[in-house]
């Protein structure tokens, strides 16, 4: 990627344009798991500190998107899904978004390590880092592993949340992590099979453009079927009430189902989108039942015990 | 008059000027720099009341 391009004229960028490069959406599944381990850890975190971790973690993870978007504008500008976004749409120079992004993620961090603890601060750091160096720059356009590896970024929130509560890690937050972890490839993998000319024009190595429909249709199958024992997990373990429980194996179920179906699709692509679309319900569904059924009086301190 | 005056005088000011749409931009963009700052201002101080005088001190 070049920074020669820059424009020479004053910005037109507007606030919806920075807001835009954060990935808000992206952003409110990250705040939605941190608070997630946040509240669910042992110990008390003052709601005002509490506040102050969520919105480091989301700033982090806006910085994180913002830097992403910086790297890969020029792929992003090749691919209808992404084309639109404010540097390939010529809205926001490479100069400005990297500058926005590396301030943001200094801010949040430091933040972050000053006002509640340096393991999250440092969760935090590593997860920044690892979505920029080690997926963006690295794994992208390399392999179509990239998704897989590069999904441990986004399944450290729940992590950060927790070490925010508690200032340390233990076997519930990772499971959180694994989780989400392995959630990751079947929702991109999913994307991937109805956008596969969008990736192949952009170059990037998807498993669907490089292995094809049906394997990627066989892997995510795979993910599914790792998925769903793993989601009821907190719950065998009795982290968990039979609530999460019970949630969490339907969820899995289904998620199931519609790999399965997806696997015997032939044409079209509304089995895809359905994996895709449900994929987000079910990270949505686990992790508001593990939050309910922590807040019933029936297991409370459950998960904490 | 020194000669730098002179040139001032028949150059017209060349500087940069802003469509509409970039000074619109420009000032949505200073308000919500300055609507954050406020927001930290008033975060920090509520975080100070909150953590007292060891405002620094904080688990590892």
């Amino acid at each position: 990627m070049s920074l020669t391009t820059s424009r020479v004229e004053p910005s037109i960028a507007g606030v919806g344009d920075y807001i835009e490069l954060m990935k808000p959406r992206v952003m409110s599944l990250v705040v939605f798991t941190a608070l997630v381990g946040l509240l669910v850890a042992p110990g008390r975190l003052h709601p005002v500190i509490g506040f102050v971790a969520l919105l480091c973690i989301a700033v982090g993870a806006g910085a994180a998107g913002a830097l992403n978007m910086w790297y890969d504008a020029d792929i992003d500008g090749r691919m209808a899904r992404t084309a639109a976004r404010p540097i390939p749409a010529g809205r926001i120079t490479p100069g400005e978004a990297l500058a926005f992004g590396l301030t943001l993620a200094a801010f949040s961090v430091v933040l972050l390590g000053l006002l509640v603890n340096i393991v999250a601060a440092a969760l935090l750091a590593t997860t920044i880092a690892f979505y920029v160096l080690i997926y963006t720059m690295w794994l992208k356009r390399r392999t179509p592993q990239n998704i897989v590896i590069g999904g441990a970024a986004g399944a450290l929130p729940p992590m950060i949340g927790w070490a925010a509560t508690t200032g340390g890690l233990s076997i519930e937050p990772i499971l959180l992590f694994l989780i989400i972890f392995f959630w990751t490839p079947p929702h991109f993998w999913a994307l991937s099979l109805y956008r596969a000319d969008d990736y192949a024009r952009a170059g990037i190595p998807m498993l669907s453009v490089v292995a094809g429909p049906a394997e990627t249709k066989w892997q995510i199958l795979v993910y599914a079927l790792i998925l769903m024992p793993l989601g009821i997990l907190p719950w065998i373990l009795g982290y968990a009430g039979l609530l999460y429980g019970a949630v969490a194996a339907a969820a899995g179920a289904a998620f199931l189902l519609l790999a399965l179906r997806l696997r015997g699709e032939q044409r079209g692509f509304a089995a895809s989108k359905q994996v895709f679309a449900f994929s987000i319900l079910y990270l949505f569904l686990v992790f508001a039942a593990l939050l309910v059924d922590h807040m019933s009086p029936a297991s409370f301190g459950r998960f904490a015990a | 008059m020194t000669m730098s005056a002179l040139m001032n005088e028949q150059k017209p000011d060349r500087g940069i000027r802003l469509t509409e749409r970039q000074a619109r931009a420009r000032r949505a963009r200073s308000i919500a720099i300055a609507v954050a700052l406020g927001v930290l201002v008033i975060l920090f101080y509520i975080v100070t009341l909150v953590k007292g005088p060891a405002v620094l001190v904080r688990p590892l």
